[in-house]
């Protein structure tokens, strides 16, 4: 078996591949420099860095700027810390990703099984939503958040991101289930289930893998996004990522640069973990349906 | 009327129609295969009886309710697809008993139902699988089970054993025959193989360019084609069809049939009628286990003509030999005994029993009755 494998992979000699491994190896430690940059300085006191030498390890190693960025930093006007917008950020996140991603295989089940007149046109149609530019709804959107009631709030955030959502999503589960066996449904059909049976004892099940896809997608971008936090929440439904700008803007006196690292990684450490748990299925869902087998 | 009729039935694709008024009607417990090549509309009649596809026209009926417009799951039939459509992510036992879930079948039935089912199509040890780790013939064997719980009025089977190799697919042939044998249901069988259709059903009915050719039995449908094309898509190696010029010799119709060499064998007809046709060309029929040595020659038969042709090809095939010779300017095939003392390139006399011959017009490609 071993010997076989040999036979067929490319040969190379052991210097060349030694050489091979030491220049990846070289790109991966420069690639992982900024997130080093960060980690040693979050654990440093001020004066370290102030001092110079960014780049050195910690003489004292201290968790008091995370603890500060996490609970008493001053954001905005408050010393609140991160933490309230981090639940914000949840509030959004969590409401925004689970819909998007329902709506997303719902439409992709009723484009692929359940074909219609024009059903081709109109997922065009909803595919322009993945090219739309954020600024331009920027108005109309903050007029029909108002008409709404919900300007301002964690609600009406998710909204905005449910809604540019499902075009994503309807991408990636119509593609899904345009390769999924349609004599399944209509075995379905003939054993008496209904619309919403059939979703969710024979599709459903079957969609682990886009499922993952949908949701990491979703989860890096609307947990990543400014742009939209900054527009529609208000000083109190401020996401994560804006509560990160608002402390590095507002302080006044010194810059707390330790305080701002250990911020930014926290701030990012929910993507980070998805990525981390569920990333290998990313790759896999993201090969389904090109791939049979 | 009859337990399944099929009445003018047709169904078009906007301005296209795919079939054209096809009139069956089957009594209970027939089996009634429809077999035509890819795109003659087969696939699609069966869809229109599971009520997967709408009826443009005319009416289907089960045990005499219209079906017209009525939901596949009301219908009470059962359908064995292709590609067997196991529910993926459910064990076989959950395959089985899904439809009767669905129905609102209390669980203590459907537990009885699928023991019943399982220990029939002998897939017990099967039942906590899933179809993924199913061999072939034995997904074949739990969509059979899942259309048998329900108990149906009418079957239906969508080419079930064109994914099978080849020793499994005669098996599972007979395995079907056997069931349809014990149980006494009507099924409806689509298929594009000519052997199944001849070996397992009561009635065929021959489909091709979305209409039905010929409804007979096997018999009927092998022995008395109704055109050209019924006669050359069933059987196997296909019949021969040559021209042939018909003169009158002794007030009997000979069939007059050129030898490569020029020289011309008169081939006596049986079908008295075809005086009629005197000096006119016709396409003669000849199936290939009718040209045989004359020891192999039927010998019930009233009219066994003998000439002598060269041999061009012998293909052994264990049982039989086929031989290939040169008639009327087209390749005949004779299927010999395996015995037969034959040698390509030879001369040999060959026995053809102009009995069971068959005669079409070449204008119109219709059998020229009798």
């Amino acid at each position: 078996m071993a010997d076989a494998m040999q036979d067929t992979a490319v040969r190379t000699s052991r210097t060349v591949r030694i050489l091979i491994y030491l220049i990846l190896l070289l790109f991966g430690l420069f690639y992982l420099l900024p997130l080093y940059v960060m980690l040693i300085n979050s654990v440093k006191p001020l004066n370290e860095i102030t001092g110079g030498g960014m780049m050195n390890l910690p003489q004292a190693l201290t968790f008091a700027p995370w603890a500060k960025a996490w609970s008493s930093a001053q954001i905005g006007v408050d010393p609140t810390g991160l933490s309230p917008y981090f639940w914000n950020s949840i509030k959004v996140v969590v409401p925004a990703v689970v819909i998007s991603t329902i709506l997303g295989a719902i439409n992709g089940y009723v484009l692929t099984k359940w074909r219609f007149k024009y059903d081709k046109i109109l997922f065009g149609l909803m595919l322009f939503a993945c090219f739309i530019p954020f600024q331009i709804v920027l108005i109309p959107m903050a007029r029909m958040l108002g008409l709404m009631g919900i300007a301002g709030t964690t609600s009406g955030l998710a909204l905005v991101h449910i809604v540019y959502g499902i075009g994503f999503t309807t991408l990636y589960f119509r593609n899904y289930y345009a390769v999924f066996p349609t004599e399944l449904v209509r075995a379905a059909q003939i054993d008496g289930a209904g619309f919403f049976q059939i979703f969710w004892r024979i599709l459903l099940p079957s969609s682990g893998p886009i499922a993952v896809v949908s949701i990491i997608w979703q989860f890096t971008n609307i947990w990543n996004d400014f742009l939209f936090g900054a527009s529609f929440a208000d000083a109190t439904s401020q996401p994560m990522t804006v509560a990160l700008n608002n402390l590095v803007q507002s302080s006044h006196g010194v810059k707390e640069y330790n305080v701002h690292f250990a911020g930014a990684i926290i701030a990012a450490l929910p993507t980070l973990l998805v990525y981390v748990v569920a990333g290998r299925y990313f790759v896999r869902g993201l090969m389904a349906g090109s791939v049979k087998g | 009327m009859g337990f399944l009729d099929i009445d003018n039935t047709t169904k078009s694709y906007g301005a296209l129609e795919v079939l054209h008024k096809v009139d069956i009607s089957i009594e209970e417990g027939e089996f009634l295969v429809l077999v035509g090549p890819s795109g003659c509309g087969k696939s699609t009649l069966l869809n229109m009886i599971a009520g997967l596809e709408e009826i443009t026209s005319g009416e289907i009926r089960i045990r005499g309710s219209l079906m017209n417009g009525v939901h596949p799951s009301r219908r009470n039939i059962a359908m064995v697809f292709q590609s067997y459509a196991l529910y993926p992510n459910m064990t076989v036992a959950k395959n089985i008993s899904f439809g009767l879930e669905m129905h609102g079948v209390p669980k203590a039935e459907r537990d009885k139902a699928m023991a019943d089912v399982s220990s029939l199509l002998q897939i017990e040890q099967l039942l906590g699988r899933k179809p993924g780790a199913l061999s072939g013939g034995q997904r074949q064997r739990v969509a059979m089970g899942r259309a048998l719980v329900r108990n149906p009025d009418v079957f239906l089977f969508d080419e079930p054993l064109s994914n099978l190799d080849a020793k499994l697919r005669v098996d599972m042939r007979t395995e079907i025959k056997k069931l349809h044998q014990k149980l006494g249901t009507t099924i409806v069988y689509v298929t594009h193989d000519q052997i199944e259709a001849l070996t397992l059903s009561t009635r065929i009915a021959v489909m091709n360019g979305g209409y039905v050719q010929q409804l007979g039995t096997p018999q009927e449908i092998y022995d008395n084609p109704a055109n050209l094309f019924v006669a050359t898509f069933m059987g196997s190696p296909a019949m021969n069809v040559l021209p042939a010029t018909i003169s009158v010799q002794h007030g009997k119709p000979v069939a007059c049939v050129a030898l490569p060499d020029g020289t011309v064998v008169p081939l006596r007809l049986s079908q008295e009628n075809l005086s009629a046709w005197e000096g006119k060309q016709i396409l003669l029929g000849i199936r290939p286990e009718t040209i045989t040595d004359e020891d192999g020659a039927d010998r019930n038969s009233k009219n066994v003509v003998n000439f002598t042709n060269r041999i061009i090809v012998t293909e052994p095939a264990g049982s039989d030999t086929f031989v290939t010779m040169s008639l009327g300017g087209k390749d005949v095939i004779a299927r010999m005994r395996s015995d037969a003392n034959v040698q390509p390139g030879n001369d040999f006399q060959f026995a053809v029993n102009m009995e069971k011959a068959v005669a079409f017009d070449p204008a119109t490609e219709e059998r020229i009755a009798s």
